[in-house]
């Protein structure tokens, strides 16, 4: 039986956590992301799962990444300022193929900026902002109802891909409330067990290997250094390094249409408006609005790995125009691959693009 | 079983100098976990970044080789997701007291329960001999070519003040007595700090008037003073040399702990 409930963003991701099975939790209090975190301390003790309060993220990430070798389905939420301290160890999360989900629930910035205000300014700090190459997913909800569904979804492509996945929301979805839908049981996509005979760091299906869970006998060396498909150290090889980074970028970037997650509006359209997170809500109803339906819209869920083939949906499209709450920086993506011509419409300070403000923009585009 | 069964042989040769004082404390360490008798697959060894810390890379267990000073993070991620592992964590004295200084004192406040092992050699090996939190005031490291003029600090002090159950302190020297408090902290739930001072020729001893291996060793043997010896000597007010190594048990204790096994 479907619960029908309303709910706090926050704490829809929350619920969505404890529906995909997430039984750690480690954290550090930060507006406008701390409800998931106080919901989790409610919650996970009376699962029998554990909640933690660490002394600050580089330690949540930390712990996160250590319960995860024990096959505990792990996470954290966080904003801006905690997730910048979390950098490091992401990149060991990546390195180590530690499947584990990341909470960011965005503020303005940078630095302390405005706690209690939205923004989406650290989209590409989630894609870039650990040292070396690599590749991850991020998610964006864009309701209550994706605060929950993205969320079991972000746990299922961290086991599928063994990779840390950001669910990169922002303070006007963490924030609101709105009708939900909680279904009685969600999709579980498991990580595969390492196999009999299975080298630990060996490129296995979708060039993702086996997981060695902790305490199952497969005494594995688990290390941030380059390290070979035994998972031994072996940092000065550049064929051995070469081959490991190459295959953590592909394992993501090849699965691209896999993990791709869009809503496509009007794609006859000339003018089309691609967004992800709450921008989406003004696009919605700009388009609402209008009696014809000559504005296009689409609606990114995934924004990393970046959906490009997303955009060849508009097949008439002239112009894709892009309101974020940060100073173009999807936008930027998307004129990486498109010959059309893009238009940022960035929105700084926390408020929502206003429906006008859009409007604004189709007219000087006619 | 004795402690070789828990050598992971395939990885040899070590990055070990010749001389080094860690392989010291790994055997005591795992010496001190074959005799309590817990089995492999139960064991995991976590540890931070820095010469001491590429130990559990040689051990057959599972092992969890981390970012630096984290160490206690993860291990704490380790253990309070699954109480029926045991953890015990290898770090330095850079690695735990300096980068790591806050996770050290939040674990012993929450009184973990997990076994830390520092091998303390009194400064940073692996990046070349800089100076660490627990280098001594006046000796010589590549940041203080003049001699370090800031006070260290005592470690075992440390993890007492902010709340761990089991603390000791012990040298390579002492391989009987140091394989003895390993065993006792493993024994003992919650958090237990186990400080091992070692012997660096290569960055410490070079630089400190140690030329050879041995003479750090013998400085070790005739310096240290049993703290019982120590307070002793105090009751009589006579003075405790300054330049003295208190070793012993600091800490035996029976405070509320987290992540203890049901
Ligand atoms: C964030 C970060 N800063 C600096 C370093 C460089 N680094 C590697 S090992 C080390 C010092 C290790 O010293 P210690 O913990 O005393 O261990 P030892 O090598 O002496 O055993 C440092 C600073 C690093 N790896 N990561
Ligand atoms: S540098 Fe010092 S601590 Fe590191 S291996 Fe050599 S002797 Fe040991």
């Amino acid at each position: 039986m479907t619960r029908i409930e309303f709910m706090q963003g926050n704490t829809a991701c929350a619920e969505g956590a404890l529906a995909a099975g997430c039984r750690f939790f480690g954290g550090y209090p930060i507006t406008p992301s701390t409800e998931v975190a106080e919901h989790m301390a409610i919650k996970l003790p009376k699962l029998g799962g554990v909640f933690i309060q660490m002394e600050d993220e580089i330690a949540s990430m930390a712990s996160i990444i250590g319960a995860s070798w024990t096959g505990a389905r792990a996470m954290t939420a966080t904003s801006g300022p905690g997730f910048s301290l979390m950098m490091e160890n992401i990149g060991f999360a990546v390195m180590t193929e530690t499947p584990c989900v990341v909470v960011n629930i965005q503020r303005g910035g940078p630095s302390t900026g405005q706690p209690t205000m939205s923004g989406q300014g650290d989209m590409m700090q989630c894609r870039f902002g650990s040292h070396g190459d690599y590749s991850v997913i991020a998610l964006c909800p864009a309701s209550v109802q994706e605060m929950f569904e993205l969320t079991v979804k972000a746990f299922n492509l961290a086991d599928r891909y063994r990779v840390p996945v950001f669910l990169m929301g922002d303070e006007i979805v963490g924030h609101m409330r709105e009708r939900i839908e909680i279904p009685d049981q969600v999709e579980r996509w498991e990580r595969r067990p390492l196999a009999p005979g299975e080298l630990p760091f060996k490129a296995g299906p979708g060039l993702v290997p086996g997981f060695p869970q902790f305490g199952k006998g497969f005494g594995v060396h688990v290390t941030g250094l380059t390290h070979d498909e035994r998972g031994y150290p072996c940092a000065t090889s550049p064929s051995v390094h070469e081959e490991l980074v190459m295959r953590l970028v592909a394992k993501v970037e090849t699965a691209r249409d896999e993990i791709a997650d869009y809503e496509v509006v009007n794609p006859d359209a000339g003018q089309v408006f691609v967004t992800y997170g709450s921008p989406a809500r003004t696009v919605q109803q700009v388009i609402h609005d209008r009696k014809e339906s000559d504005v296009g819209h689409l609606r990114l869920k995934v924004v990393w790995p970046f959906p490009e083939s997303a955009l060849k949906k508009f097949r008439n499209a002239r112009r894709f125009l892009v309101p974020e709450q940060n100073m173009g920086q999807i936008a930027r993506e998307i004129e990486r691959h498109t010959d059309c011509e893009v238009v940022p419409i960035p929105k700084l300070g926390g408020a929502l693009h206003t429906p006008e403000e859009l409007e604004s923009y189709l007219e000087a585009g006619r | 079983m004795s402690y070789e069964d828990w050598f992971r042989e395939d990885r040899l040769p070590h990055i070990y100098c010749v001389g080094c004082g860690n392989g010291t404390v790994i055997n005591c360490t795992l010496s001190a976990v074959d005799q309590i008798g817990w089995k492999r697959e139960d064991t995991v060894f976590v540890s931070g970044i820095g010469c001491s810390s590429r130990a559990p890379g040689y051990i057959l267990t599972d092992s969890l080789h981390t970012t630096h000073g984290r160490a206690l993070a993860f291990a704490t991620g380790v253990r309070m997701a699954n109480k029926d592992l045991h953890v015990v964590v290898f770090t330095g004295d850079g690695d735990l007291a300096a980068i790591g200084g806050n996770h050290f004192i939040h674990a012993c406040r929450r009184n973990i329960d997990i076994t830390v092992v520092c091998m303390n050699n009194q400064i940073y090996g692996m990046t070349g001999g800089q100076g660490s939190p627990t280098t001594p005031s006046g000796a010589i490291s590549t940041t203080t070519p003049y001699g370090s003029s800031e006070p260290p600090f005592d470690l075992c002090e440390l993890a007492m003040a902010a709340g761990a159950n089991y603390v000791s302190r012990w040298t390579s020297y002492h391989v009987k007595e140091l394989t003895r408090a390993v065993l006792a902290g493993l024994e003992t739930p919650g958090l237990s700090f186990i400080e091992a001072l070692v012997q660096c020729p290569t960055n410490y001893g070079r630089r400190n008037k140690f030329r050879q291996v041995m003479d750090q060793v013998e400085y070790m043997r005739t310096h240290a003073m049993l703290l019982q010896k120590a307070h002793r000597l105090e009751e009589q007010g006579e003075p405790v040399p300054a330049d003295t190594i208190l070793v012993g048990e600091f800490a035996r204790r029976n405070r509320p702990a987290l992540g203890v096994r049901p």
